[in-house]
């Protein structure tokens, strides 16, 4: 009896760490698309693919909600232009990673340097950008603040469209955004030269016997591993921040900033630091999300990115690292890819028809109880029927779980663990309990009433 | 306390002289703030003994608040300067006043509700090398900062027990109650061991036995040589425990001196009597509203209504 | 006598440079603005400028002005008595437009197509407002009613989402609200895009209008413009006379002062919400019907490109003031279109709207119009 209950107990426990919450959900995100793919008859090569993209997708949500969160979840800022920032790291490591000289139709030329320096230039214009909108709108309110930081992101994507800076000369060096046209990665992808390093010759000749398994696969596969590592990097860095005295202020900041003033703290030099931190952070997610591609339009940071990464945010719950991960995790795969793979496993299954053209056309048939061509309607726009759901879910979320989908998560602001004191451990195993029957307790009023007569008491 | 009969003259010679008296550990001088067209603090001149505990008492309205934050660098004032320890503060940050030594708590408690307790105390140390982001998540240097923070532990239990309220530690702040968040921000204020505490209010809803205790614990540290100055209205709290009182009437100081002078001073009853809301603000926002119509609600006094 | 004339002038003095030191910022915005208004001046008196180029960005920009003005009455007063910025009002816009303009479509164009086709806008090519020949010279009676099933079709629209989405969130403050109210906006946006589809159609043909001459060259005005013109003022005339006259608008204004006191005083605060929601959904409905009359086309985001606009007038009028919001609407439309006299080409138009909203903000985050709230 007792033996089944310590069972249960170390089980609830290892649940709770942090870790073991990724892994099982990541877990069964991996074990539904599994069998997803099975349902839909993927070959072994299209599994990986399939597990492939969603890892990506995974990894580079978690990061940048991981950075959203150290703005609002920790620090307090209303941050709804991620994408502009993104946008800025990702334009200006291509900026200046473009040859050149470009050779055929590459287009406009950039300033050649290597690649891990242009990323280094990307984050680091993020940061300085970020800088820049955070200084003056330090004083303002929270949802002042939002409205700077998204017409900020707007002012960014409109002049990454604008015809003046498509090629333009400064100082002597001519680079360009590509206008509208978008721009294009005519430079030497990093993790090519990583694929031809002789340590994975082995294993992908190993993996080839098996699968079908050609560069672009492995590389692709590679990068992702690549992206998990930095992930466990972002993760470890705020994680850090978190349980820091920096991070600390940071957490009262977001409580009360006047209060976290008067008791020492310069709270605008924690503010902006923290700022810069997190654009930084999400400059750099902009490089990784897209830079393996051919190239990237303004179109790719409009304010729908942002919304993605807050309704991610939110469904971890604000304020948790751990959170964050999971959020990114279950967004992904519920939200954001969950829908095709529906639609396709339906397709696989059921013939849903020739859809009407218009909603009109798939209305009208209902009053002659056909509800065909409704069905078959909304198949077809799964997409727009997507968006809709994430709309709703967003609005169900802040009216019935605000704390996050998985409830809510503190995560000390200390180095070390708080509450417990070292040389008095009995002392406080026996006070452990003690406020328990005090705090389980849901109605707050009575419950502080009767502690605070304990303290005059005493 | 004191039996001394009081004389008028006496009153007046002292309350002539508190403005430039060498031994004050705060002094200002002719403050002046401006609300939009609304004079809060008109040319308040004072100075606060050091080591002593100075009651600053006032109707409602007085500008005693606004004294607070303008010496606390919450708001500037229009002109006038502040000194704290023969230094020129006017004009500081909050956090800079704050770090000088002169710490404030606020007339509503200002907890940081989402934190635990111990949350709230390691917060407002000094001095803490891991409030730099880098020391705290680079390797080499963060194991120093594990180990200040061990100590900074040790600090926060001290303090909680000297305020007898280690049981809470673990406790998020948002769920104490009234007079223990009014602990919790005196013990707060201690953490940055401050020369000087300013306490706006710090007996307002506080039940008789905790209030007792935290009056205890005031004059303890008070013993120990910090110098308090304390707005409440609690008349006979002040009486009772403030060995100098400094009364404040429309933006000035109206008289000083002992509670003695204070009691016997016709200027001072005159001016509680006169004033247009002669309650505290917890009284005015707990009643029912007096005014028949919304269209009344100007009528009551506006420090009334934030 | 002289005594108190010199600490006056002594007074006015230090003001003036403590006006310099802490506010740099709006002095450098000031005389930045005041060298482009000269600017502006010295070049159409010298020829420089084309007086009747700058006469139709004017012009252009006053109508844009009134447009996002009267959206951001609704905006505003949302703003200041239920405190939270509405990220949805765009789509409340683009809603009633289509709404409105598919009613318009079935008056104008019974004979010439099914109903449903022509509820949905037509969102097929084969017919257009154009082949329709829709406008308010051709066919007023069209327009007219659809301006009103815009206004009307809104009002349910907002009342239906308070009740679903906002009432049971009365008490979680404002940032809760306005993440909600961006889960709106997308919901409602895709809504649009599954009724009514993608397609950017035009729905107007253009109206007969008259050339007035200026100086170097006509400006022309359309029966459109002057539809637009007349149907704002008279909105914005009729919102403040309610306001001002009624009972309702005095429990507004209390309310967007102090929520809190308007609940103990007996205000009926729900009813006061009901009918902010009914005003300003009404002329959000009738303000993104107007758009689309004037612009002649209609698509299932403008509402949301308009929304940062309609922000920034409100911000800059001052949250919670109609006037604010009127007069802020007509310094971002005639600021954006007067932007093209320096800028290169127009894809600045926007930036140089958004900048002014955010400069608004920091020079002066209480708005221009401020302490004057819903008046």
């Amino acid at each position: 009896m007792s033996a089944r209950t310590d069972l249960r107990e170390s089980a609830r426990d290892l649940l709770a760490a942090d870790a073991a919450k990724i892994a099982a959900v990541m877990l069964g995100i991996y074990v539904t698309y599994l069998l997803v793919g099975l349902i839909l008859g993927y070959s072994a090569n299209g599994m990986i693919n399939t597990l492939q993209r969603l890892t990506f997708l995974v990894a580079i949500y978690a990061m940048v909600v991981l950075a959203l969160n150290l703005h609002w979840g920790y620090t307090g800022l209303f941050n709804i232009g991620v994408a502009g920032f993104m946008a800025v790291g990702l334009y200006t490591m291509a900026m200046l990673a473009k040859p050149v000289e470009p050779t055929g139709g590459a287009q406009y030329p950039g300033l050649g340097l290597p690649v891990p320096i242009a990323i280094l230039g990307g984050v680091l214009a993020a940061a300085l950008v970020g800088f820049v909108v955070a200084l003056p709108a330090l004083r303002l309110r929270a949802d002042y603040f939002a409205i700077v930081t998204i017409a900020f992101a707007e002012i960014v994507r409109l002049l990454y469209t604008a015809s003046p800076f498509q090629e333009f000369t400064i100082f002597g060096y001519t680079m360009g955004t590509g206008g509208g046209r978008g721009i294009l990665f005519n430079f030497q992808d990093p993790v090519v030269t990583i694929y031809r390093l002789p340590i994975f010759e082995g294993p992908v000749t190993f993996v080839n016997q098996y699968v079908e398994f050609g560069p672009a696969d492995a590389q692709g596969v590679i990068y992702v591993g690549l992206l998990v590592v930095v992930l466990a990097g972002y993760y470890l860095l705020l994680k850090r921040t978190g349980e820091s005295p920096f991070g600390r202020v940071l957490k009262a900041i977001r409580e009360d900033e006047e209060a976290t003033n008067a008791l020492g703290k310069n709270t605008n030099a924690f503010k902006i630091k923290s700022f810069m931190l997190g654009c930084a952070l999400m400059g750099l997610v902009g490089i990784l999300w897209q830079f393996r591609r051919a190239g990237i339009t303004p179109d790719a940071f409009r304010p729908h990115v942002t919304f993605y990464i807050w309704i991610a945010l939110i469904i971890g719950g604000a304020g948790s690292n751990t959170g964050s991960i999971l959020g990114a995790g279950i967004f992904t795969a519920g939200l954001f890819e969950g829908p095709q793979y529906l639609r396709r496993i339906i397709q696989s299954q059921i013939s849903v028809g020739q859809p009407p053209g218009t909603f009109a056309d798939a209305v009208g048939p209902m009053f002659a109880l056909n509800f065909q061509p409704i069905t078959s309607y909304l198949f077809n726009n799964m997409l727009t029927l997507q968006f809709v759901f994430m709309g709703v879910v967003l609005v169900w979320l802040m009216q019935n779980r605000p704390d996050g989908l998985l409830g809510y998560r503190t995560e000390t602001a200390a180095a070390v663990p708080l509450g417990k004191r070292s040389d008095e451990v009995s002392e406080t195993v026996h006070r452990a309990d003690e406020p328990s029957e005090t705090v389980s307790g849901t109605d707050g009023t009575s419950e502080t009433a009767s502690r605070e007569d304990e303290v005059s008491d005493q | 306390m004191s039996e001394t009969v009081p004389r008028e003259d006496e009153a007046t010679a002292e309350s002539e002289r508190a403005g430039d008296d060498a031994d004050a550990v705060l002094r200002i001088e002719d403050l002046h703030k401006n609300f939009g067209g609304i004079t809060a603090v008109d040319g308040a001149t004072f100075g606060v003994e050091r080591g002593s505990m100075t009651g600053l008492i006032g109707p409602n309205g007085a500008g005693k608040s606004t004294v607070f934050n303008l010496v606390t660098g919450i708001h500037d004032p229009d002109s006038g300067s502040v000194w704290f320890q023969d230094e020129e503060i006017t004009g500081l940050r909050p956090y800079e006043v704050a770090n000088r030594g002169l710490v404030r708590t606020f007339q509503i408690a200002r907890e940081l509700a989402n934190l635990t307790v111990m949350e709230n105390l390691m917060l407002p140390a000094k001095a803490q090398s891991g409030e730099a982001l880098w020391r705290s998540v680079l390797p080499g240097f963060r194991r120093q900062v594990v180990e200040e923070e061990r100590e900074l532990r040790e600090r926060v239990w001290e303090t909680l027990e000297f305020f007898e309220i280690q049981h809470l530690a673990d406790e998020k702040a948002s769920n104490l109650s009234g007079g223990q968040r009014k602990l919790l921000e005196l013990s707060r204020a201690l953490m940055l061991d401050p020369t000087m505490l300013l306490l706006d209010e710090p007996f307002a809803g506080v039940n008789p036995t905790l209030e007792k205790k935290l009056l205890e614990h005031v004059q303890q540290l008070n013993d120990e040589g910090r110098t308090f100055l304390i707005v409440e209205h609690d008349m006979d709290l002040i009486m009772n425990n403030c060995e100098h009182i400094i009364v404040m009437h429309q933006g000035q100081v109206l008289t000083e001196g002992t509670p003695a002078d204070i009691k016997a001073n016709e200027e001072v009853i005159e001016a509680y009597l006169g004033s247009p809301w002669p309650i505290s603000n917890d009284t005015c926002r707990s009643i029912s509203p007096p005014w028949s119509s919304w269209n009344d609600w100007e009528n009551c006094s506006e420090s009334c209504w934030p | 006598m002289g005594g108190p004339v010199i600490a006056a002038i002594g007074e006015s003095y230090s003001r003036g440079r403590s006006v310099v030191a802490e506010r740099p910022l709006t002095v450098v915005v000031g005389i930045a603005g005041l060298l482009l208004l000269f600017d502006l001046g010295s070049g159409m008196a010298t020829g420089r400028y084309s007086v009747s180029r700058i006469g139709r960005f004017v012009w252009d920009g006053l109508m844009y002005g009134l447009i996002i003005g009267l959206a951001g009455i609704g905006l505003s007063l949302t703003y200041g008595i239920l405190q939270f910025a509405n990220f949805a009002h765009g789509d409340y816009i683009t809603s009633g437009a289509f709404m409105g303009w598919g009613v318009t479509y079935v008056i104008a164009g019974l004979s010439s197509a099914n109903v449903g086709h022509l509820l949905l806008v037509a969102p097929q090519g084969n017919i257009s407002g154009g082949l329709l020949e829709i406008g308010v010279t051709s066919t007023p009676l069209a327009v007219l009613v659809g301006l009103v099933v815009a206004g009307l079709a809104t009002i349910l629209l907002v009342l239906l989402l308070d009740r679903i989405v906002y009432r049971p969130m009365r008490d979680a403050g404002g940032i809760p609200l306005l993440i909600a109210s961006i889960g709106v906006a997308f919901a409602l946006r895709y809504v649009v895009v599954l009724v009514y589809s993608t397609r950017t159609r035009g729905t107007t043909l253009r109206p007969p209008g008259t050339a007035i001459n200026l100086v170097d060259g006509p400006l022309l005005i359309d029966a459109h413009d002057v539809t637009l013109l007349v149907a704002t003022v008279a909105l914005m005339i009729g919102v403040h006379l309610l306001l001002q006259r009624t009972k309702l608008g005095k429990a507004m204004r209390a309310m967007s002062d102090n929520r809190d006191l308007a609940l103990v005083t007996g205000i009926p605060t729900e009813r006061v919400i009901r009918w902010t929601w009914i005003i300003g959904g009404g002329l959000s409905g009738m303000a993104g019907y107007l758009m689309v009359l004037w612009t002649g086309t209609i698509d299932y985001q403008f509402g949301w490109l308009l929304l940062l606009l309609i922000f920034a007038a409100v911000i800059l009028g001052g949250i919670g003031s109609v006037y604010g919001s009127i007069f802020g609407g007509l310094v971002i439309g005639i600021a954006m279109r007067l932007s093209l006299v320096w800028l290169p080409t127009g894809d600045f138009d926007l930036v140089a709207a958004f900048g002014i909203m955010i400069l608004a903000l920091l020079v002066k985050p209480q708005g221009l119009f401020a302490g004057r709230t819903t008046a």
